[in-house]
């Protein structure tokens, strides 16, 4: 494989398009396809088939605002329609060409417009399935570019220049990374893509894979090449099958097309990925515990140092990367690292893949440049929260992260200024909340889900979040005490100070920032019983066996 | 290197051939034991006393580990599912939306705790962390069928649908 023979199958893909006089994309993703966007495709299928004019039917991936499901886009981002129907099929295809279905048209002018799509360039603009829709979108280019034209070392100076930082959340810089792994002695190394995605309330990582898998994959090889590693594993959550089918997919139509294997565009490189199922659990996100749930055992995480990066899997030199982190290589790589960090703001370049969910009018998949206000993606992009209802909290980060209430809505989004705020930039799930939800209940939804997902490795996580739970549960049914709140705060310190792993040190932080924000919630529960919101039963039957566990 | 005999197949049920086909594909090394248990799990339902006997002689696996790594991943169940099963998604979005509300009327109709299965072995109730349809919250699924914008009604419907079959 060469440049030329890329451009050539981008071609032939194009030649076979242009055979076509329409084009009707259908989203197939999960939440479109739970309103029925099968028997769409079908019905759509079936209009064509008497239609005067060649019209090509195609299956994509999210295409971003699921709340107006299933949505239907004609002739490349010319007409998007919403809430279609299997009834509309007819309708749509006798349009073609002419004045469009006005009832079923979508007028999210504002929705897109502030969004600038790197990550999610392909989305809703290729089938999934096929290696050549990917190639014909400059798909692979990144990666024969590498191979042919540049060395390991140009890769990662390329990468340092256009300071992209680990979308898993933690931000640490990923061409430090890639050369502390590339510096790292020994002829065995590994890249592993986590796309264990276990962080409630988001799925990007779900989209980019079921959506995009070869971006994630080209991302990978890159990687592989520029660290020296010649295998690869991918650890996908078992929760999400598709992502998994398109993944192996995608990896044997690469295999076909020489883009991964043994002497890949006729260079010496070598590299193959191989999946592997996560089985349920949280702390596997963590990149210690991922590495020994790929070796079959418990997903524990170990001490640091020593690194991954130094000593990983089977004791070798492993980079581990997220989805949306490998997801953003081959960009960079044809555009260049100027490109990338001409993007965002401060510290924190690119763009951000965010899941807008909770209650808000525009749920579905965002992709924001860094830098944009948080009231920009609410009530810009997301429309506001619906029903009359005022907004209360936005929370990001998932159980590491926090809730940032209405004061703080004018903050930019970037890693330094989402911690300042008590939070967290994480995988990217962002959930509002409004005036029906009430804090604490959400803090102890929180803690429950680090007590339960907890690995019991280290006591102050496994003890400490047990009690948490306990004083957040009797607050909850009216039997807290004012104390409760010191003993809280003095607990939070104790696990975020003390815990082995990162779902430790962060568990505090939803009860630190809704005590921070929302103190006077926390007072109206304890001193006059009362739930603000209207959710806490404050019955006195649940507080019995609390108080039964704190004995 | 001592060479240990293979375990025989626990019985003559064709899909142990398909588990014992996954350990081969992996070349019975230890560290495919989660993929192992995975098929296990989608050919028989469940992980019982006998497979992960089975699985860990196989893989020279220790039986305290193969029975760790069983009980450790909530995805893995150690006990038959029911002949139908409805999950519901407890993930962020679907909690700020509702899904207690949901999660109670099943259990109030089905007369079960979460994670039990109804004394004639008929629904499963089980709860997910996180289907990643938050888009489209409270999410329920029955049998692998996902429904957005769960209602209480829309839930009790499903499970009288069941019932009455």
């Amino acid at each position: 494989m060469n440049i030329e023979e890329l451009e050539q199958i981008a071609e032939s893909v194009r030649q076979e398009n242009a055979k076509y006089d329409h084009e009707v994309n259908v989203c197939m993703d999960l939440a479109c396809f739970s309103q029925g966007a099968g028997e769409l495709k079908d019905a759509l299928s079936k209009a064509v088939e008497t239609a005067g004019s060649k019209v090509l039917v195609r299956r994509t991936s999210c295409m971003g605002p699921c709340s107006a499901g299933p949505l239907v886009m004609v002739d490349a981002q010319q007409v998007l329609y919403q809430h279609v129907k299997a009834a509309n099929a007819e309708a749509i295809v006798a349009s073609l060409g002419a004045v469009p279905v006005a009832e079923l048209q979508c007028d999210l002018r504002e929705h897109f417009d502030q969004q600038m799509r790197v990550v999610l360039e392909n989305a809703g603009q290729i089938d999934p399935e096929k290696i050549d829709d990917y190639i014909a979108r400059d798909g692979y280019k990144a990666l024969v570019k590498a191979l042919t034209e540049m060395t390991p070392s140009d890769v990662i100076l390329l990468l340092t220049e256009s300071e992209l930082r680990g979308r898993g959340g933690g931000g640490y810089p990923t061409g430090l990374k890639w050369g502390t792994v590339a510096k790292a002695g020994g002829d065995l190394k590994y890249v592993v893509c986590n796309g264990d995605e276990g962080d409630p309330g988001a799925f990007m990582d779900r989209s980019v894979m079921e959506g995009d898998p070869h971006r994630v994959i080209e991302g990978m090889a890159i990687a592989a090449y520029a660290v020296g590693a010649s295998k690869g594993y991918i650890y996908v959550r078992a929760e999400y099958p598709l992502a998994v089918a398109r993944l192996t997919t995608g990896l044997r139509e690469a295999r076909r097309r020489g883009l991964l294997g043994n002497n890949i565009c006729n260079t010496p490189f070598c590299f193959d990925v191989e999946i592997r199922l996560g089985a349920g659990a949280f702390v596997c996100g963590e990149e210690t515990a991922l590495i020994a749930s790929i070796e079959g055992r418990r997903g524990s995480p170990k001490p640091r140092p020593p690194y991954p990066a130094v000593s990983g899997l089977w004791g070798k030199p492993t980079l581990i990367n997220n989805v949306e982190t490998f997801a953003n290589i081959a960009p960079i790589l044809r555009k260049g690292g100027e490109w990338f960090s001409s993007m965002g703001a401060g510290r924190s370049k690119g763009t951000k893949v965010f899941a807008l969910t909770g209650k808000i009018t525009n749920t579905g998949l965002v992709e924001v440049p860094m830098g944009i206000t948080l009231r920009q993606i609410i009530e810009g992009i997301g429309g506001g929260v619906p029903g009359g209802h005022a907004f209360k909290a936005v929370q990001t980060g998932g159980p590491s992260g926090g809730c940032i209430p209405n004061e703080h809505l004018d903050l930019q989004v970037t890693y330094e200024s989402l911690i300042q705020a008590g939070s967290i930039m994480g995988s990217g799930g962002m959930i509002v909340m409004d005036d029906s939800s009430c804090m604490v209940n959400v803090a102890r939804y929180f803690i429950e889900f680090c007590m339960t997902e907890s690995c019991g490795k280290c006591i102050p996580c496994r003890a400490g979040t047990a009690q948490m739970h306990t004083l957040l549960t009797r607050i909850c049914s009216g039997g807290g005490a004012m104390h409760d709140l010191e003993r809280l705060e003095d607990l939070c310190a104790t696990v975020k100070e003390t815990s082995l792993c990162g779902l430790g040190q962060t568990a505090p932080n939803p009860v630190l920032s809704t005590l921070r924000y929302f103190r006077n919630e926390y007072i109206e529960h304890i001193a006059n019983k009362r739930c603000p919101a209207g959710v806490c039963a404050m019955d006195a039957a649940a507080l019995e066996s609390a108080a039964e566990v704190m004995a | 290197m001592a060479v240990y005999p293979m375990p025989p197949l626990p019985s003559d049920d064709k899909r142990w051939k398909i588990v014992s086909g996954a350990m081969r594909k992996n070349g019975f090394a230890r560290h495919a034991l989660i993929e192992t248990l995975h098929t296990v799990q989608s050919s028989f339902g469940y992980l019982d006393d006998e497979s992960i006997r089975y699985v860990a002689r196989s893989l020279r696996v220790p039986l305290s580990q193969a029975y760790g790594v069983a009980t450790f991943y909530h995805y893995f169940s150690l006990k038959p599912p029911g002949k139908h099963t409805l999950t519901i998604c407890s993930g962020t979005a679907c909690f700020i939306k509702g899904s207690d509300a949901l999660a109670a009327t099943a259990k109030k109709h089905l007369g079960i705790k979460a994670g039990e299965t109804t004394k004639d072995g008929l629904i499963g109730l089980v709860m997910a962390r996180c289907v990643g349809a938050c888009s489209r919250a409270p999410v329920a699924i029955s049998d692998g069928e996902v429904a957005g914008e769960m209602t209480s009604e829309k839930l009790i419907e499903q499970l009288e649908r069941w019932t009455v079959e």
